[in-house]
């Protein structure tokens, strides 16, 4: 499965809390398949919130977003989020569980056969870098890095198109998280998933995605492959841009 | 007459009320399991229903035992037989920590557990039962502990009316002014709350999430 049909489409998207406050305004985005998408912004921007409506953990007050063409209101939500990898930062791993069950979840719920799910769980933690011996171990002798391995190589469990991640390295140390990203850049070149990556930290963004998606209270101000990201006029990029400093080294390591 | 000799004279009849004591909490434990646990699953999921659930359950936990007695003694069926109602009160009096654990076990899985749990794809059903039950067990057990050590020292009372069980013993020493006849009641029944809650803290300990290995 090389993802490349895997498109999300917002179109007019709006998400409002019951206290009426509007978290998301009339947002249009695509996703095109096979692409990282990073959602920039910082804290509050909407970001997260829109990540959520994709895999409808939370549900769009008004709009449309199209999953793979078809609206995600119109797809059984337990075959969508099956359908579709979710990291987030928290890992939020199962404490009572082993590595190895962990990472087999959802071809477990899905029915998959036993000796496949475990040809599956090898097979993804030598992808993510970790050793075979991890799988009879529990989450909580891991170290952080470990476990967020282990979360990323589960929400690839069931091989989805689509991966949503949601600052899945915001809470690593800094080398930590600089071997994470890019040995998720090449696992991305290896699996070709239509990636949605939400973050408030530029130089992830600029390293991580094929174009980015800057938020702003809930719109939209620009989306941009990384280098027209750094010569775009717009003020508020270059608000980031220099917070940020400069991007040659970063763009350098790719 | 001393308490050795008491006992080794009517070790038949002590067994047999221990044995009752053991059948009236063991039913009422395992009742108010079957209506407790579920109760304190749906508070979670309908939280309207938290408060009048947990403050009917407080409220019959205050009502003093004897009168919650008295108060069943007309309830149709329920009140033919001592036993019957010595086991309704017991279940009742049971619900409150069986309900309060359960909820507070669920409602204390880590939140990021639960949407990584949903996010992925688990049914409702998936994660009551595969993560957050199993998740709360330790806590729930905790609850079923508490239930039953507690049921052990009531279901004494219970022989005021007639139901049997170590209680028996306790009356008629008491009756007799007989120390002796007392502590035939109470030892067995002390014995057997400090079994059910070495029993249950081990299991307790062995249903912990955090366990090593």
């Amino acid at each position: 499965m090389d993802g490349s049909q895997a498109g999300i489409e917002f179109r007019d998207v709006s998400y409002s809390l019951s206290n009426g406050r509007t978290v998301l305004h009339n947002l249009n985005l695509d996703v095109r398949g096979g692409e990282i998408l990073v959602l920039l912004g910082r804290s509050g921007s909407g970001k997260t919130t829109a990540l959520k409506l994709v895999n409808r953990l939370l549900e769009a007050s008004a709009g449309e977003i199209l999953i793979e063409g078809r609206p995600a209101r119109d797809w059984d939500v337990i075959r969508l989020r099956r359908h579709i990898g979710y990291a987030i930062q928290e890992i939020g791993l199962f404490p009572h569980l082993t590595i190895g069950r962990n990472i087999g979840v959802v071809p477990s719920i899905e029915n998959w056969p036993q000796e496949r799910i475990q040809a599956r769980v090898v097979e993804l933690l030598n992808l993510v870098g970790l050793p075979d011996d991890i799988v009879s171990r529990y989450p909580h002798q891991l170290s952080g890095g470990q476990r967020q391995r282990v979360g990323v190589a589960r929400a690839l469990g069931a091989d989805p198109p689509i991966l949503l991640m949601d600052e899945p390295f915001g809470a690593l140390d800094p080398l930590t998280r600089s071997d994470l990203q890019r040995e998720f850049l090449s696992l991305q070149q290896k699996l070709r998933k239509t990636v949605v990556f939400v973050t408030h930290d530029l130089h992830e963004a600029m390293l991580l995605g094929t174009r980015i998606a800057l938020l702003e209270e809930g719109r939209l101000v620009a989306i941009n492959t990384p280098d027209e990201f750094l010569k775009s006029p717009e003020p508020l990029i270059a608000k980031y841009v220099q917070a940020f400093g400069s991007f040659e080294s970063v763009r350098g390591a790719r | 007459m001393n308490f050795w000799n008491f006992v080794t004279q009517n070790r038949t009849e002590i067994a047999e009320l221990t044995l009752e004591h053991l059948w009236i909490v063991g039913i009422s434990t395992l009742l108010a399991i079957a209506i407790g646990i579920p109760l304190g699953i749906l508070i979670t999921r309908k939280p309207a229903l938290q408060k009048p659930v947990i403050a009917t359950a407080n409220i019959i936990q205050t009502i003093p035992s004897l009168a919650l007695f008295g108060f069943l003694l007309p309830a149709p069926w329920i009140g033919e037989r001592a036993g019957r109602l010595a086991i309704l009160a017991l279940t009742l009096y049971a619900l409150l920590p069986l309900i309060r654990n359960t909820y507070a076990g669920i409602k204390g899985v880590d939140t990021a557990v639960t949407e990584a749990a949903r996010g992925m794809g688990l049914t409702d059903w998936q994660l009551l039962f595969q993560v957050e039950l199993p998740l709360a067990a330790s806590i729930i057990l905790a609850g079923v502990r508490v239930s039953m050590v507690m049921s052990i020292g009531l279901a004494t009372i219970a022989a005021a009316i007639g139901a049997g069980g170590l209680g028996e013993l306790i009356f008629r020493g008491l009756a007799m002014v007989n120390n002796a006849v007392i502590l035939a009641g109470a030892v067995p029944a002390a014995l057997m709350a400090l079994a059910a809650d070495t029993i249950l803290g081990w299991l307790e300990k062995r249903l912990s999430p955090q366990r090593a290995g």
